[in-house]
């Protein structure tokens, strides 16, 4: 075993959870609001809102995010237009690449669970805001959202695991987060074993801290959905 | 020219789909085994378990791939040669993507089973134990029909899931959709074309999956509405 090597280059794995923890905060931050928009057109009124988001969803969750990731990455290079334009500096990096597939990746599964929870939302509550005058935007704001958002939290919390988890495919596309830096190590001293096991290790930890901050969400935002104890 | 590129592509999406079909297998056991050891009286199964969906949803699944495929055999050799041993084991990509597969899903499907086990009212179990049905004609006969239909909605969910996922296996060096599409990719210069036909693939297997996992739905649900009626 040689678990030394792991020791020398513990700094190298803290630098890596420093770049998977910001690709998942950057994509989970974006898509956020991305997806609040978006699951609103999604239980809109006019059937072409409607019909164009589900479109985007089921086309992003219906296919790998490896797939979307590469045809960012390595397909656009294909088009001599994009090549040319002042965007090709940007659509060139590797991180730009990843943060575009991982938002619209998240934001599609996002969008279906907020649409999910706006759909759950008892009729009287949007009936009684109107009885009291509540202008759209009012309504959006005070009732819709909160409601929203609450009842969507346990199913979020499993998106933004699955977040976490799917920043390992950055590795794919020569970043250096938690697996590839696992990944660069096996290479550099010929070890499979100890790299992959200590990569392993500190996604459980960032999962159950991720685990127990949404429990205390839930706690907190979400207690009046609780059945009540008697 | 191009044709020819896009048939070899399409044609190793036989690869991926024999994979996830194994893995499904493998996943399908494993989740029954496990919803069953759950929710067994036995402290030590329900332990032994919960740290096994626990472990396996904590872990990326490219990362628990490549803990398959490349520590697990370094480990076993180092194992082997410590004992004097001169053997060498070396997995194909196509069974560590297997095997992976299959325990990762097979963790998901035992939250599945577990809760549709819970859904079955246990009246019935009683009533199938009352007519003097034994432990296995009661579970196939009486439990599983009705768990079927609890379980649908997940598994439909996890068999989605668990497509996507064959792609990672390419990275592994299996020769499937994804890999060869790279491969045709890098041959033609048309990266975008081919990574679309691949996406188009696993969407075709998508919308096909929903259509017959609906048309399962309805058969199995046909009893219960009845009944609520």
């Amino acid at each position: 075993m040689s678990w030394d090597v792991i020791y020398e280059n513990l700094g190298r794995y803290a630098d890596g959870a420093g770049l998977t923890l910001m690709l998942t905060a950057l994509a989970l931050g974006i898509s956020f609001f991305l997806s609040i928009g978006l699951a609103l057109a999604r239980n809109a009124t006019q059937p072409l809102a409607r019909g164009a988001v589900f479109i985007y969803t089921l086309v992003f969750r219906g296919t790998p995010l490896l797939i979307q990731l590469f045809l960012i990455y390595y397909g656009l290079a294909q088009f001599d237009l994009l090549r040319q334009s002042f965007l090709w500096p940007w659509l060139s990096s590797p991180l730009i690449c990843v943060l575009i597939a991982f938002v619209l990746n998240t934001t599609a599964y996002t969008t279906e669970i907020f649409a999910g929870g706006l759909r759950h939302l008892p009729p009287g509550e949007i009936e009684a805001a109107r009885a009291y005058g509540m202008s759209w935007w009012t309504q959006v704001r005070r009732i819709l959202l909160p409601a929203m958002l609450t009842r969507s939290l346990s199913l979020y919390g499993n998106e933004a695991i699955m977040m976490l988890h799917a920043t390992s495919l950055a590795s794919t596309v020569t970043l250096m987060e938690i697996t590839g830096v696992a990944r660069n190590i096996t290479l550099n001293y010929y070890i499979q074993f100890e790299p992959y096991v200590t990569a392993a290790l500190i996604y459980l930890v960032l999962t159950s801290v991720l685990v127990c901050g949404f429990q205390l969400a839930e706690k907190r935002w979400g207690a009046y959905l609780q059945p009540r104890r008697s | 020219m191009l044709s020819d590129y896009i048939t070899t592509v399409l044609a190793a999406g036989w690869v991926s789909l024999q994979l996830a079909f194994v893995a499904l297998v493998l996943a399908v056991v494993l989740g029954l085994l496990g919803a069953l050891c759950k929710l067994s009286g036995s402290r030590a199964l329900r332990i032994v378990v919960g740290m096994y969906t626990t472990l396996v949803r904590g872990v990326p699944d490219l990362v628990l791939m490549l803990l398959v495929f490349y520590s697990l055999p370094a480990l076993l050799n180092q194992g082997l040669e410590a004992m004097g041993s001169d053997l060498f084991i070396e997995f194909s990509p196509f069974a560590a993507g297997c095997a992976t597969l299959g325990i990762i899903f097979g963790a998901y499907m035992t939250e599945t089973f577990r809760g549709a086990l819970i859904g079955v009212p246990h009246g019935q179990v009683e009533a199938a134990h009352a007519y003097g049905l034994g432990r296995v004609h009661t579970f196939r006969r009486i439990v599983l029909p009705q768990m079927i239909r609890l379980a649908l909605p997940g598994f439909t969910n996890n068999w989605l899931v668990l497509v996507k996922a064959t792609a990672l296996v390419s990275l592994l060096g299996l020769q499937d959709i994804m890999f060869r599409a790279r491969g045709a990719a890098e041959a033609t210069g048309k990266p975008f074309t081919f990574y679309l036909i691949a996406g188009g693939f696993y969407l075709a297997i998508t919308l096909i999956s929903l259509l017959v996992l609906m048309w399962v739905g309805r058969r199995y649900a046909a009893g219960h509405r009845e009944l609520t009626r």
